[in-house]
């Protein structure tokens, strides 16, 4: 009874249990737990177990922070608020770039080959690397931040919508040319149906990296954002904000992965049991 | 009696990438099917029955010769000929609804008499009350009774089906061949059915043709003056066996010299 009850939910317990371990660990560095313990055996060797506040916030002096931050002074609103809508923008932008040109790239076997190289040395380029470049181009204003993020969260998104298409089994396409689809009529009804777990891979992935564009993009000029918020608390050694505002882009880009994920499960009904842990 | 499909002095060569030369697929067949005519086409595989089909469908152009459909040349694909394909090539993203208006949708229906004329198949078929069901949810059997309810909805004049029992265990493809009897007696088409078993031709046509080794060509036609309708019993009598012993050596005939060349 005891054990059914446990193995239904095995893999929460287990995951629950391993962030416990780790957010222990984590406050017993900070607050010095573990030197005062290991002090008798190991003498002051110890003490390289005590990490000074100014490089480690303990996780029960970030919460405390994050707390405040958000449901006292409301001082972190602001910042979210501006970075939420560079995300949604750089994303809008990079999904209706993105995904059209992906797609077509990806029906036209010349256009295919053209882009193909292309394609590669976007991949292959360190976006982030590009930043002193955008900078001098656009400045520091919320353009050259969004571009920033664009330019992350394109890539995969235009590589799946590539890469989709490319992969669609033929007999569909030759089902389609045998009952004289329109070529519109192929794309709304082979093409991106057949394109869609692809494209959704393609915004998860996009996700993470969006949130790195955040930060970075957000590195120079002094305003509001998150990642403005991370830069000058870092640089007047404010630790514990630093891990607030990090802890806020983490749970902002679980959030949005599980809505992709969800929309995923929505939207494939027609898969054979997709398999809940992907 | 009218001719409904007319192939005439077909042939086709597809670039061989290998040989860095050309592969002669099919070469100079000449064939004519009568309306309401079930014709079967056997021989070896890689002879060119599915190119064949193709061709015949508008899929592949012919590099040599003319098909006519109802004295009509046929140069691309079009609604008086729907193709049931050998492998299940439903859409899995629609259900089976959606699957037999494909068709439909494409040439332009409306959805609503769209859904109408798919019900009336559907049932003719068997899936009544699967209608959302998706392809993963049926049984191979039950796919290809989708396919040919997708091709049958278009009310095609004549019917391709190319090997469309080939994946299924015996039991579901003798079922599938009476089944596939009724619904064509009850509708009154043409068919142009592609297998390479030498029973399921016998069983379900009129005339049985031979394509020999590749290139394919029409290496003999044989009428199957056998009654109608007929029952999965006919397999066991002993004019079928005849027929049967016939069409073997002649696809026999097709296959030694294969066997010698590679061994
Ligand atoms: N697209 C193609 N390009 C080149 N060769 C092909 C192509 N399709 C089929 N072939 C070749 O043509 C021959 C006939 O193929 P096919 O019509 O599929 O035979 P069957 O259906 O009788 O088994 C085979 O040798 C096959 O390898
Ligand atoms: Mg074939």
């Amino acid at each position: 009874m005891l054990r059914e009850s446990y193995l239904a939910c095995e893999r929460g317990i287990l995951g629950a249990l391993a962030m416990a371990v780790f957010l222990v660990a984590w406050e017993g560095l900070a607050r010095g737990w573990w030197a005062d313990l290991l002090q008798p055996a190991l003498g002051t060797a110890a003490n390289v177990l005590r990490i000074r506040p100014i490089f480690l916030a303990s996780p029960s002096a970030i919460a405390e922070m994050a707390f405040q931050m958000y449901f006292v002074t409301g001082e972190i609103w602001p910042h979210l608020g501006l970075s939420a809508f560079e995300f949604v923008v750089g994303f809008l932008i990079a999904a209706s770039i993105g995904i059209p040109l992906g797609l077509v790239a990806g029906r036209y076997r010349l256009l295919s080959y053209a882009v193909e190289p292309l394609l590669a040395a976007l991949n292959a380029t360190p976006q982030v690397a590009l930043l002193p470049l955008v900078v001098l181009w656009m400045g520091t204003g919320l353009p050259a931040r969004i571009f920033i993020i664009v330019l992350l969260m394109i890539v995969p998104i235009l590589i799946n919508s590539h890469a989709a298409v490319r992969t669609i089994d033929p007999k569909w396409l030759r089902l389609a040319r045998s009952f004289s689809a329109s070529e519109w009529r192929l794309f709304r009804t082979i093409v991106l149906p057949a394109a869609v777990p692809f494209l959704l891979a393609g915004v998860r992935l996009a996700i993470g990296r969006g949130m790195i564009g955040i930060v970075v993009g957000e590195i120079y000029g002094s305003a509001v954002g998150v990642g403005v918020m991370i830069n000058q608390a870092g640089s007047t050694f404010q630790t514990t904000r630093v891990f607030v505002g990090i802890l806020t882009i983490v749970v902002a880009g679980l959030v949005l992965s599980e809505v992709v994920r969800r929309i995923e499960r929505r939207v494939e009904v027609w898969r054979p049991s997709t398999s809940a842990d992907s | 009696m009218t001719i409904k499909l007319e192939a005439h002095r077909i042939g086709l060569e597809y670039g061989d990438p290998e040989s860095d030369g050309r592969l002669v697929a099919l070469n100079d067949v000449s064939l004519s099917i009568h309306e309401n005519e079930f014709v079967s086409i056997v021989g070896p595989s890689g002879c060119g029955k599915t190119t064949f089909l193709s061709i015949v469908d508008g899929l592949i152009r012919a590099t040599a010769g003319q098909i006519l459909l109802g004295g009509t040349p046929v140069s691309e694909p079009g609604p008086d000929r729907a193709v049931v394909f050998q492998d299940s090539s439903l859409l899995p993203w629609r259900t089976v609804l959606g699957n037999v208006v494909f068709g439909l949708e494409c040439i332009g229906v409306r959805p609503s008499e769209a859904r109408e004329r798919a019900a009336h198949y559907i049932e003719m078929v068997g899936l009544r009350g699967f209608e959302n069901r998706y392809s993963y949810q049926l049984s191979g059997g039950m796919q290809q009774r989708v396919n040919l309810a997708r091709a049958l909805v278009m009310d095609p004049q004549i019917l391709l089906m190319d090997e469309p029992f080939a994946a299924l265990d015996a039991q579901t493809r003798e079922l599938m061949q009476e089944e596939l009897l009724n619904i064509w007696q009850a509708s009154g088409k043409t068919v142009l059915f592609i297998t390479h078993q030498i029973d399921e031709a016998i069983f379900l046509s009129d005339r049985v043709i031979v394509f020999s080794a590749r290139p394919g060509r029409v290496k003999e036609s044989v009428d199957i003056e056998l009654d109608r309708p007929r029952s999965l019993k006919l397999k066991r009598d002993p004019r079928f066996h005849a027929y049967e012993d016939r069409i073997w050596s002649l696809i026999q005939e097709e296959e030694k010299p294969r066997a010698k060349a590679a061994g």
